[in-house]
């Protein structure tokens, strides 16, 4: 699926630009944006090690098992394939705690080893599991409480009140994360109905 | 929600302070072992370059060439019968495909209609309650290796559209 959508997003993008005369614009966006991709990378080593270097203190401190032990019994319905006392349940919700705080940045890393252990639990194959599906729904759909950047632009712009949209914004994001593990479930079940799973 | 903003701001450092203070206590060999985490963060990061200039390439060559916007185009007629604003709709439909183009449209949106307008507020609450499920995908599962994505793709991307419908009954139901 993904490189169709790949491959249909690059060759349409050539055919219009053949079509709209924009072959220029095109070609310098494919050099720019190539660029932006490396910047983006080693501009993330910096967030990456930082977080990473702290979180190992956390878990060598006995913390994120903690964590995990405190909301055990909501992730583990979330989660049926991980086990109690996985270093995954920790690292899955210190990654949900930091996109709810709109914290990106800390966001990330945690979210690449929670991966990284999905992945382990599933027997180190490259194909996508269960519940890194739903992790991943979970995500995407971004339980956001403060959306940080979001009111720093509306600061910027003069709005009488910059946060008034906090409210409107945890209500939607809040349908929308339950809205996720429902069509999580749904494509579960619909995998294991064709003999998938 | 003025107090929202001042706990974010001072969350991290005492999340820091905190990691720091607890693993001292106990017994954690804490420079050595932020080392030893930290250089795991190299190596991800490099191992993520050639998914992100994928992505990001094909997207631009979609977007540069003109292609977003005639798809807004034909998306626009129809919506408007909804009663969706065709000023939202290019930033919904970057939205899950480029966090920093998003970014750009809604600062765009909240400079041309004004932040307290409807087109405004509508532009903080979808950029706000939506996440770039491109990027999420190719940086989380380009880290870790994983090729077969399976309904991945399609569970996050109808996550965002119901995060978009969200976003745009709750602003008009508060603000409109």
């Amino acid at each position: 699926m993904v490189n169709i959508i790949w491959v249909v997003m690059l060759v349409m993008g050539l055919l219009f630009a053949l079509v709209n005369g924009t072959m220029n614009e095109v070609n310098a966006a494919i050099f720019s944006s190539a660029n932006e991709a490396v910047t983006l990378c080693i501009g993330l080593i910096s967030v990456l090690v930082f977080w990473l270097g702290l979180m190992r203190i956390a878990q060598d401190a006995g913390l994120l098992d903690k964590l995990g032990l405190l909301f055990r019994p909501i992730i583990s319905k979330l989660f049926p394939e991980v086990p109690a006392n996985h270093p995954a349940m920790g690292y899955i919700l210190s990654n949900m705690m930091a996109n709810m705080f709109g914290l990106g940045n800390a966001a990330t890393p945690l979210g690449i080893k929670a991966m990284e252990q999905l992945k382990e639990l599933n027997g180190n194959k490259p194909v996508v599991s269960r519940s890194m599906i739903t992790f991943l729904a979970i995500n995407t759909s971004s339980i956001t409480l403060i959306p940080t950047t979001v009111i720093a632009i509306r600061m910027k712009y003069g709005a009488d009140n910059p946060t008034d949209i906090v409210g409107p914004t945890i209500l939607a994001t809040l349908i929308s994360g339950i809205a996720a593990i429902f069509i999580d479930r749904y494509f579960y079940f619909r995998r294991v109905r064709k003999g998938m799973e | 929600m003025q107090a929202m903003t001042t706990i974010s701001m001072y969350l991290i450092p005492f999340l820091i302070a905190f990691i720091l203070l607890y693993g001292t206590y106990k017994r954690v060999p804490t420079y050595e072992s932020f080392v030893e985490g930290g250089k795991e963060g190299i190596s991800i990061a490099v191992s993520i370059i050639p998914f992100l200039i994928g992505m990001l390439v094909a997207i631009t060559v979609f977007r540069a060439s003109g292609a977003l916007g005639f798809f807004t185009g034909l998306l626009a007629i129809p919506l408007s019968y909804l009663g969706v604003p065709s000023d939202i709709i290019p930033l919904a439909l970057i939205r899950p495909i480029s966090g920093t183009a998003a970014l750009g449209m809604m600062s765009d949106l909240t400079a041309t209609f004004g932040p307290d307008s409807y087109i405004g507020r509508l532009a903080a609450t979808l950029q706000g309650s939506t996440d770039t499920t491109f990027y999420v995908l190719t940086v989380y599962f380009g880290a870790v290796g994983i090729k077969k994505m399976g309904d991945a793709l399609k569970v996050g991307l109808l996550a965002d559209l119901v995060g978009i419908i969200a976003s745009i009954v709750v602003v008009t139901w508060l603000f409109a």
